[in-house]
């Protein structure tokens, strides 16, 4: 059994806005064991984002506030540390791929330096060292010259090859977590089939376990071991990808499944979507907040908040249909397909 | 490189043309002379003056005289003080004017800097609003009331410093404080918003999330990319530098360039008008040139082509 790196418990995060407090994160629970890949998937604004930027104490306070919860790195908790304390951390034991490469390099730093400086900030290594590790790294995610781009500006390289520079910046200091908050989604389609690529091979080539935080489930199911869906700040269901991909059960991932897009789709096939929008983060909804979105809400769902209902050993989702008296509702047929479609696609696409 | 300097190096020759040109028909237009001051003047005598000084020329004859003396740097004898060459008159004023800008310059950049940080590091603190307080005060009141009001104060009052003249860096303060002082406050600003839209940027947080810490954020990466706005308001600071200087070295009595500048319009001084005017006209042109290309090395993304405009 692979050891325990990472436990969130209970994590709440609100922001102090004029309209009053948003409650971004709503107590999330998790684990993450060493070379694992989690994926945590939702919609815009579930709260993927302020999770994973709260996992290293990014998150600025004020407007941010820490709420409650626990995140247990190898075993020490990280809330109550200093920003002094944090930065031994960042970068070094935790590092981050952001999502847009045009703007998360320094547009009047050479690449070079900014990949150095991190190593010489968590490594007791020579200039020389770190230079020479900077150009192992740039070799390592697939930048041709690296010797030459050692010296270039970032505005030299096109999107994909910034968003490589990125990663090499994320695995300089060789993190025990990575944590990638959609990595791909600002790039064109054959670019970021590259890039997941990368990260495949970063997975199998190291025992860095891997957050991956994206909103399309494709991607999951080539690169997860384990999925978390998370819809207002909350997850609502966590499994293996096989769980969640084979034996959905909250009707939110339903929706998700159902709304992916898939071009072999019948013309008459309209591309689902799930109605509604998500609730207001400042009021959160009594009960289950997908209630008023899920055609299948009983009246229970707005009169209480479901509990984490165990499916399997590994599988959990957060909804009253789980209740041993509620109706059985079968995977909507629509879903199925999807899902059917989409698993066989994902199959070529590992081949 | 070589190949954009020398393009600019063409528009500064075409820009001056066009400066000397509206220079030369502004001061036919305006009314008077060199002489009307002189109240008994025989008219033969201004009839000779006159001719000595080619005034009776058609204006075409006159335009092509100035545009070849102009060309050869020889701006000739001032038309108001007998046996002072115009040349003379700037190369003993100039190097006045040139410490008291130099030294405005310097107040406005590192006042205005210091503060735009300071602002944007405390944002919405007291530091902050103290700043940007007197950040705005300094844009809206006009130098020549600063001025008067430090004249007033720090010197007649308080008796810190010398009330007017040029006998030492002593009187330089007053004067160069209240030039500075209005770019001080622009330039606050400038970096204070610059500084606080780059720490908002993703960068920022990459250098966060690398572990660097809250200062060698700001020193390694924000301050640098937050300044170049304020490098591309060098060019008017000169401009503006020069221009304050007209005003405040009549209030200080100071013998800068300015001040003969200034007279030498009220006295219809054609040759000294001309003379400063191309002076002048040369150091703005240049300052901007010079500008552009500190941007350059500054800004890695700029790069100076032929092309550019
Ligand atoms: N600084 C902030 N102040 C106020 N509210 C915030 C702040 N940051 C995030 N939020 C709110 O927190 C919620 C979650 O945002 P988050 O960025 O985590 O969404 P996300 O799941 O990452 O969405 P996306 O897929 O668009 O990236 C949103 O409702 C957002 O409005
Ligand atoms: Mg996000």
């Amino acid at each position: 059994m692979a050891k325990t790196i990472l436990e969130v418990k209970d994590l709440k995060i609100n922001f102090k806005t004029y309209a009053g407090l948003v409650h971004a994160v709503r107590g999330v629970n998790f684990d993450l064991k060493e070379g694992e890949t989690l994926a945590i998937v939702g919609e815009s604004g579930s709260g993927k984002s302020v999770t994973s930027n709260a996992l290293m104490k990014l998150i600025p306070q004020p407007p941010g506030i820490y709420a409650s919860g626990q995140i247990l790195f190898n075993g020490r908790d990280l809330v109550p540390l200093s920003d002094k304390e944090m930065s031994k951390v960042r970068g070094n034991d935790i590092a981050m791929i952001f999502q847009d490469p045009m703007t998360s390099l320094n547009p009047t730093m050479k690449v070079g330096r900014q990949i150095t400086e991190v190593i010489l900030q968590h490594k007791k290594v020579s200039k020389a060292d770190a230079k020479k590790r900077a150009i192992e790294l740039l070799t390592q995610v697939g930048i041709p010259f690296p010797e030459k781009r050692y010296n270039q500006y970032p505005h030299e390289f096109s999107g994909g090859m910034r968003q490589r520079v990125v990663i090499a910046i994320a695995l300089a200091a060789d993190p025990k977590l990575l944590i990638a908050d959609e990595p791909t989604t600002a790039l064109d389609v054959t670019i970021q089939a590259q890039i997941l690529e990368l990260m495949k091979e970063i997975q199998k080539n190291s025992k860095t376990s891997i957050i991956f935080i994206t909103h399309d489930l494709g991607v999951v199911a080539n690169v997860a071991d384990r999925v978390a869906v998370m819809y207002a700040g909350q997850i609502v269901e966590y499994g293996t990808v096989d769980d969640i991909f084979y034996n959905p059960k909250h009707p939110y991932t339903w929706g998700l499944l159902g709304s992916m897009p898939d071009l072999d789709n019948d013309a008459d096939e309209l591309l689902r979507t799930i109605p509604g929008s998500p609730p207001d983060l400042i009021h959160p909804p009594r009960g289950d907040a997908f209630a008023a979105r899920n055609e299948y809400a009983m009246a229970i769902d707005y009169e209480q908040e479901p509990p984490m209902f165990q499916v399997s050993d590994t599988h959990f989702a957060k909804t009253w249909l789980l209740h041993p008296d509620a109706p059985k509702i079968p995977l909507p047929a629509a879903v199925a397909k999807r899902i059917e479609g989409y698993l066989a696609k994902g199959a070529q696409a590992n081949d | 490189m070589i190949n954009y300097i020398l393009k600019r190096l063409m528009y500064i020759l075409i820009a001056l043309f066009v400066i000397v040109t509206v220079t030369f028909f502004l001061m036919r237009l305006a009314p008077g002379s060199p002489f009307a001051s002189e109240r008994n003047f025989p008219p033969q005598i201004e009839e000779k003056l006159n001719e000595t000084y080619g005034l009776n020329n058609p204006w075409y004859i006159q335009y092509k005289d100035y545009l070849i003396d102009t060309a050869s740097f020889n701006f000739g004898e001032s038309m108001k003080y007998k046996a002072r060459s115009t040349n003379d008159m700037i190369s003993e004023s100039f190097p006045v004017s040139l410490t008291l800008g130099i030294e405005a310059m310097l107040l406005a950049i590192g006042f205005g800097v210091l503060a735009g940080v300071i602002a944007a590091l405390y944002h919405n603190k007291f530091p902050d609003y103290l700043a940007t307080t007197i950040a705005v005060l300094g844009i809206s009141v006009p130098s020549f009331i600063l001025a008067g009001l430090m004249q007033y104060f720090f010197a007649y009052k308080l008796g810190l410093f010398p009330v007017s003249g040029w006998k030492g860096f002593n009187y330089s303060i007053l004067p160069a404080l209240a030039i500075a002082f209005s770019h001080a406050g622009f330039i606050a600003k400038l970096t204070r918003s610059s500084m606080l839209e780059q720490n908002h940027s993703e960068y920022v947080k990459m250098a966060r999330a690398k572990g660097l810490g809250k200062w060698t954020i700001v020193f390694r990466h924000t301050l640098r990319n937050a300044l170049l706005p304020v490098i591309t308001y060098l060019g008017p600071l000169t401009a503006g530098v020069v221009t304050g200087s007209f005003i405040i070295e009549n209030i200080f009595a100071i013998p800068g360039l300015g001040k003969h500048f200034v007279q030498s319009i009220t006295n219809r001084d054609y040759t000294v008008i001309m003379g400063t005017t191309v002076f002048y006209s040369i150091i703005l042109l240049f300052a901007i040139l010079i500008v552009d290309i500190l941007y350059t090395f500054i800004d890695p993304r700029i790069k100076l082509k032929g092309a550019k405009k």
